[in-house]
């Protein structure tokens, strides 16, 4: 191990003649310390397991189709069980379980921070890599492990009705506790607090980096958005996760080593795990959602070729956004016998959220007001992810009032606004950074017909899949159930079918990439013109392996976040 | 370029980040003492305040200020399924008078062959009604040993603060529900 290690670092010192000069395969991909890399390697482990998260999802539309069970007992029996209805339904809780679990710490972090977050935060501070590069890659890693831990949880007995973990991502107890013996939970747990070690590193790694190595001239205020995004999250990450790790830690040992944190028995509440799992939970669907954001900053002046609206706004919105979401998380727990004054603080406190996101709202309209818009794929993405995002944030407002969630709490009113906030706001924005960049890293351009092909039909499949649940969840349809009234069906069949659409849409995707790498033009090193300013777009596509031998000094007439091309004075000066 | 100057910056930075990763796991673990005294402090969830005879006798006081005014109180006893007991109320409700000391009963049987110690888990409902229903002696405040077919009858000493129809959210509050669970003592933990 160290005689490798030894030679790796032989070659860092050898780097600076060459700037390209990779080391061998083994040591490329598997000891990286290369932010580019590292950040490759996790969108190519988010696609994998966004694939697996998505298939998982496909099992549930199918069950979901028609009601009554048709589809479980075939499942249950492939993994080696007998189908009878209660094996059935705890299949059922798997599958919701590993498709939350798999999406949120698998897919959209994993992409988002880990995936564009390592490839252009250093790049667009001008730094040579990240702060502590061997640090990466234990993040990455771990992400690995823990999604395998994950996996194998599938395997082994949850409860006496069969194999896997059917708590929901939520893992309350006592559910999770004493109504879950097999290991099947623990193995869950452990995952979580595999993602969750992975994310602290990452967290620290960001704000070390950004602080401390952003190059001459590169103030805080002004770093691209997409990097303020990227601090915040770290900063969301550093502060929530810890909180999840002391949580599921207590599940563990509740489980296993006779504590009883959240046993009535021993004096103990499973009431406090959900506040300390909200606590948690809240911060992290804004950690989902904050690089988005930054992406979509980006994404919309270039395309608009204007500065971006309202810059120090948008950034201090995204900080609002961060302090304020620690302070609302009872508001997923309204029906566990809140007071009217607590519900009415915590109803009060969401809907000011709802401030600093119009902020960020109306400032990308007023990016694009005026501007000379093209509208390339991941421009049409990001338009999609604006208006889809705000649909999702208009139904938060509705679920913020304690009295309405009364009514529609864990119905599928519920499913259907966080899909919208975060299957199409954070996923849309995922899809536009794919686009906005992937020449960039890859070095070959994609097909914009097939993008917009691609961006048409999965616009109206997640639409067609999401759009009915708000309507079954308001006739009263309950989430978690593999089986619901004969009145449901029409909708449910129609979102069903909205699933096929959309996943036929991604054929084409992963026909773009296949004919990206196989008959994709080279790529220039600023293939979207003007209106591309920022760092990533004076390197290379891809760019070196080590980039900025010599550190980019930003003069004070050079505003990158304003997206103005190099020399020319800011527009309002 | 000072690259030693970055690198000692760095890993000052990074360590102050995992300082704070570090207190925010602490302060996980500290939510479970803070937690529970909120909960006894605010009378959160239906949580039952404890008096003593100082407290007890301001707020006969208090009541005896205010004429009379009643509140019913109904008592509810469960057991839990591991617990192999017989448990309930030996009344179902009581008239009181807000203020006045009141003294109820619950009875208790061991059906087992053996000698078990349960504790007993309790609150009230509404939950707003917590900070206001005093108990100055109960047989929950310790665990309790039963020998084998062994019955006992447990007094439960409480009052209802009269200071409950100052606050608008539990002065329209008519019933108190008292209730409460067995369950079997963790292993290890005598009976105090």
């Amino acid at each position: 191990m160290a005689t490798t290690a030894d030679t790796f670092q032989a070659h860092e010192e050898h780097g600076h003649h060459d700037a390209d000069h990779k080391p061998g395969f083994f040591a490329r991909w598997f000891m990286s310390t290369n932010h580019k890399d590292i950040g490759t390697m996790y969108l190519i482990f988010a696609i994998f397991a966004g694939i697996v998260g998505g298939g998982i999802s496909g099992i549930m539309r199918m069950e979901l189709a028609e009601p009554g069970i048709q589809y479980l007992g075939w499942w249950v029996q492939l993994m080696g069980g007998e189908a009878s209805f209660d094996a059935n339904a705890h299949l059922w809780n798997v599958l919701i379980t590993a498709h939350g679990m798999i999406m949120v710490f698998f897919m959209v972090m994993p992409a988002m921070i880990g995936g564009f977050g390592n490839w252009f935060v250093p790049i667009m501070i001008g730094a040579p890599d990240m702060a502590f590069p061997r640090m990466n890659n234990i993040s990455f890693w771990l992400t690995v492990a823990g999604f395998c831990s994950l996996m194998f949880s599938a395997f082994v007995p949850g409860d006496v009705n069969g194999l896997g973990a059917g708590t929901g991502w939520t893992v309350y107890a006592p559910l999770s506790t004493s109504g879950s013996a097999g290991p099947a939970v623990d193995f869950a747990i452990f995952s979580l607090h595999l993602a969750g070690a992975a994310s602290i590193m990452g967290a620290i790694n960001f704000i070390t980096t950004i602080f401390n190595m952003r190059a001459p001239g590169m103030t805080l205020h002004k770093m691209p958005l997409f990097v303020w995004s990227v601090l915040v999250t770290a900063f969301l990450l550093l502060l929530a996760l810890p909180v999840l790790a002391a949580a599921i830690t207590m599940l563990i040992t509740d489980r296993n080593f006779g504590t009883t944190f959240f046993d009535p028995a021993g004096g103990g509440d499973p009431i406090l795990y959900q506040h300390l799992f909200w606590f948690f939970g809240h911060p992290e669907v804004y950690i989902m959602i904050l690089p988005g954001f930054g992406m979509i900053s980006q994404i919309v002046a270039t395309f608009s070729k204007k500065p971006v609206f309202g810059y120090l706004g948008m950034a201090y919105a995204m900080v609002a956004i961060g302090v304020v979401g620690f302070i609302v998380w009872a508001h997923h727990m309204y029906t566990t016998g809140l007071s009217v004054n607590e519900k009415m603080y915590f109803t009060a406190a969401t809907m000011v959220i709802a401030v600093p996101t119009g902020v960020k709202i109306f400032s990308w309209i007023a990016t694009m007001w005026g501007g000379s818009i093209e509208f390339k794929s991941p421009m049409v993405w990001a338009l999609g992810m604006i208006f889809l995002f705000t649909v999702g944030g208009v139904t938060g407002v509705y679920l913020a009032n304690g009295g309405i969630d009364d009514v529609v709490h864990d119905t599928y009113f519920v499913v259907a606004h966080f899909h919208y906030v975060l299957s199409m706001g954070a996923v849309f924005s995922l899809f536009a950074g794919f686009y906005y960049w992937f020449p960039k890293m890859s070095g070959k351009m994609h097909s914009e017909l097939l993008a917009h092909i691609h961006f048409w039909v999965f616009f109206i499949g997640v639409n067609m899949i999401f759009f009915p649940m708000h309507f079954l969840g308001l006739q009263g349809m309950p989430r978690r159930y593999p089986d619901y009234a004969l009145a449901y069906e029409y909708w449910n069949k129609i979102a069903s079918h909205g699933y096929e659409i959309m996943a036929f849409s991604m054929i084409f995707f992963f026909v773009n990439i296949a004919y990206a790498f196989i008959a994709g033009k080279k790529a220039p090193a600023n293939y979207w013109g003007e209106g591309a300013t920022t760092l990533e777009w004076t390197l290379s596509s891809p760019p070196p392996f080590h980039q900025f031998e010599t550190l980019p000094v930003i003069s004070e007439d050079n505003d990158y976040h304003n997206h103005l091309p190099k020399g020319d004075a800011p527009a309002t000066a | 370029m000072a690259e030693q100057a970055i690198e000692r910056s760095n890993l000052k930075v990074g360590i102050i980040g995992l300082s704070i990763a570090l207190a925010m796991l602490a302060l996980g673990y500290a939510a479970v003492p803070l937690y529970r005294l909120f909960c006894q402090v605010t009378g959160f969830a239906g949580t039952t305040q404890r008096a003593d005879e100082s407290k007890a006798a301001a707020a006969a006081e208090a009541g005896r200020k205010l004429g009379g005014a009643t509140i019913s109180v109904r008592f509810d006893g469960n057991v839990d399924p591991n617990l192999p007991w017989t448990f309930r109320a030996e009344q179902t409700t009581q008239t009181v008078t807000l203020g006045e000391r009141k003294m109820a009963f619950y009875y208790a049987k061991n059906n087992s062959d053996q000698p078990i110690t349960g504790a007993a888990t309790f609150n009230v409902s509404p939950d707003q009604t917590g900070f206001y229903f005093n108990k100055i002696q109960c047989f929950c405040f310790t665990e309790q040993t039963l020998q084998p077919g062994q019955e006992v009858v447990m007094p439960v000493l409480y009052y209802v603060d009269p200071s409950i129809r100052d606050d608008p959210d539990a002065a329209p509050v008519e019933q108190v529900t008292l209730s409460y669970t067995f369950h079997r003592a963790s292993t290890g933990t005598a009976a105090e």
